[in-house]
């Protein structure tokens, strides 16, 4: 069974419960028969069923419908100067499922897309190493792969909201996110073929775009988890994701996965460069600052209903949407509320519960139409919880810019209309 | 047989001193290769090259190369970071992180311009070029008085900035983590209000196409 399917049947289940708990009130309408107008959809054959549509290569890399054109990245244009020092977001109240697809991975460039010759491409590795390398891409493919899938989010991702909401959308408020299976050499075999020598315990990771990036990643994670990766969701990795190398770095702010990965310099120290020194340090209440602040903390937002993804049907059966995920490990649990955290209920988490991975979840409810403050609240497999975000400026104040993974509020009224806010 | 190797590998790496590298793939990097792409710098000044400039050349490079986006005085224009002023605004609602009010060290700085900057043409600055706009942007965050100092690759990284010891390492794990495990079930609270909307903020595009 499909995973469209599944929820499909899963809901239908679902209706068949509530309907008889419901009694005639919303039934009446879905069972009463032989009255109405008929529904041309029906009664009148469409030109897809007349005609014969398009042949095979009518379109050799396939494209969504057309009428899924609205479905697409989204950039906040007064956030940055110029769209090659800028982002954009994921759409993410228009998808299901736990997987993001290629070309609606959020974009996040400091010199614009690199569109990089792959036979060009080379991985140089040097340093504290007992053997400095040059690497082709043909030889990075004889190296033995793993395939994983991860999320990677923006270090900044809900950052314009530390000081209240701002912005009206989960694609604004949290599309600095996507979560793809990445295909790829684990980097510690890459550094065995260096040969590491004792005193390196950094790495310096760069890119091969105009910006030429750069980030410091300690020797421990360098060893443990991380992937050069060549794929997501399995073709090349786009050029606005890295193409042709990128660096995966599992939990990890998203700053760190250097795109275009063209270098890695093995060193004894960290290189408190400008991506972990200007940015990427989280300033506190009292002017210091945090740095190295590298794991992603639990979060979780409901993608449906949500100001972009307003309730159209009216009362009745609905589904409640939502992603949680964890740069400490998998999300055993989340919790849902609809009267702003009075009481809470447990979501139905679906699909699979992968490591650092977007975890999908559901609340399946009957609407009476009445307001709603609707919150979701990740548990992960550490036992931490999600923080609401008045806990988080308690810690950290309104400037860290960084790291907010605080509980978001959405504004439901009457019409169905959804707002972002905040609560007391 | 792949999955033996892998494992095989990763004992491996962790063995120092390996002979010859596991796999026999890839090629030695030739010294000029290296010397092309191996030019960040760390704050003991480890990877500043030969060279020298002081803040008054380096204000005239300055005007040229960066202060249409910068600033004459590295104040910034429009939304264009500002890379001077800030001092003593951390802890302010709006703080301005620069040079002089934020950066830990000056090595930084130099590293970044040289690799990354100017924006709409990256790698063309040389060394001298280089040395000379960091000075100048001392000066302009008040660090030095003296339009003729001369920066160098011998002194940089004895110039202490500020802000240096105002850093620290993450400490999430102990003073957060332990503390944020509420998950109170039921009759949470008594009642919940609206505290903050974000309609009427006014800085959301044009949801006309969601
Ligand atoms: C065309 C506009 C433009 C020009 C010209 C330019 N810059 Fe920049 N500069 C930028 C942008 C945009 C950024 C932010 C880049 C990013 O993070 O994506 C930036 C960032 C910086 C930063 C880091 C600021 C911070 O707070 O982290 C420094 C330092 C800097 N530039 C120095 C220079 C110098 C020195 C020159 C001249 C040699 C120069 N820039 C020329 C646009 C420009």
């Amino acid at each position: 069974m499909s995973e469209s399917d599944k929820t499909l049947s899963a809901r239908r289940a679902f209706l068949q419960g509530s309907l008889a708990a419901v009694g005639g009130v919303a039934a009446g309408k879905a069972i009463a028969g032989g009255e109405g107008t008929p529904d041309p959809a029906i009664t009148e054959i469409q030109p897809w069923r007349s005609t014969l549509g398009p042949g095979v290569d009518e379109v050799a890399y396939g494209q969504p419908s057309p009428f899924e054109a609205h479905v697409k990245r989204r950039n906040v244009p007064w956030l940055t100067a110029e769209t090659k020092s800028s982002i954009n977001f994921t759409p993410l109240h228009q998808l299901d499922g736990i997987i993001t697809p290629n070309g609606l991975c959020f974009e996040r460039h400091h010199s614009g897309v690199a569109e990089i010759d792959p036979s060009l491409h080379r991985l140089m590795v040097h340093g504290l190493v007992e053997r400095e390398l040059v690497f082709t891409l043909d030889d990075l493919m004889r190296f033995p792969r793993e395939n994983h899938v991860y999320f990677m989010e923006c270090t900044a991702n809900s950052g314009m909201e530390w000081r209240g909401p701002q912005l009206n959308g989960v694609q604004y408020t949290h599309g600095m996110i996507h979560n793809v299976m990445y295909t790829g050499i684990p980097l510690r075999l890459i550094l065995a073929e260096a040969g590491i020598k004792p005193d390196g315990k950094w790495l310096l990771a760069e890119g091969g775009d105009a910006a030429a990036m750069t980030r410091s990643i300690p020797m421990e994670k360098a060893l443990d988890d991380c992937l050069v990766a060549f794929a997501q969701n399995g073709e090349a990795l786009r050029p606005e994701n890295g193409y042709p190398l990128r660096l995966v770095l599992p939990g990890w702010e998203g700053n760190m996965w250097l795109k275009w990965l063209r270098r890695l310099e093995v060193g004894d120290q960290p290189w408190h460069h400008r991506e972990e020194t200007s940015k990427y340090t989280d300033l506190m209440a009292d002017g210091t600052a945090r740095r190295f602040t590298w794991v992603m903390d639990a979060k979780s937002v409901i993608t449906n209903p949500s100001p972009q993804a307003p309730i159209t049907h009216g009362p009745g059966a609905m589904v409640l949407t939502g992603l949680a995920w964890s740069g400490h490990g998998t999300i055993p649990r989340v919790d849902v509320t609809l009267d702003g955290g009075k009481n809470w209920h447990l979501a139905r988490i679906d699909g699979p519960s992968l490591n650092k991975s977007l975890h999908r979840f559901y609340f399946d409810f009957v609407w009476d139409g009445g307001e709603m403050l609707l919150q979701s609240r990740a548990h992960d497999s550490t036992g931490y919880v999600q923080p609401t975000k008045a806990a988080l400026r308690e810690f950290r104040g309104e400037n860290s810019v960084y790291h907010n993974n605080g509980i978001q509020t959405w504004h439901v009224n009457q019409s169905g209309e959804v707002e972002n806010v905040e609560i007391s | 047989m792949l999955r033996f190797l892998s494992l095989f590998i990763a004992t491996l790496v962790f063995t120092f001193h390996v002979q010859a590298n596991p796999l026999g793939l890839g090629r030695t990097a030739l010294p000029v290769e290296l010397a092309a792409w191996n030019t960040d710098v760390r704050p003991d000044g480890m990877g500043l090259p030969e060279g020298s400039g002081n803040a008054a050349d380096g204000e005239v490079i300055f005007a040229e190369k960066c202060a249409a986006c910068h600033g004459d005085f590295a104040e910034g224009v429009d939304r264009w970071p500002a890379l001077a002023g800030g001092q003593g605004s951390l802890q302010d609602a709006r703080p301005l992180k620069t040079l002089g009010s934020y950066w830990p060290y000056l090595s930084t700085s130099w590293d970044y311009i040289y690799r990354t900057m100017p924006f709409d043409a990256p790698a063309s600055l040389g060394a001298d070029e280089t040395y000379a706009i960091v000075a100048y942007l001392l000066f302009a965050n008040d660090l030095i008085d003296d339009a003729s100092f001369v920066l160098n690759r011998e002194n940089l990284a004895d110039i202490v900035l500020p802000n240096t010891e105002f850093f620290r390492d993450d400490d999430r794990a102990t003073t957060e983590y332990p503390v944020l495990t509420d998950a109170c079930m039921d009759n949470c609270k008594p009642s919940v209000t609206i505290t903050k909307r974000a309609t009427g903020v006014g800085v959301t595009p044009d949801q006309a196409d969601n």
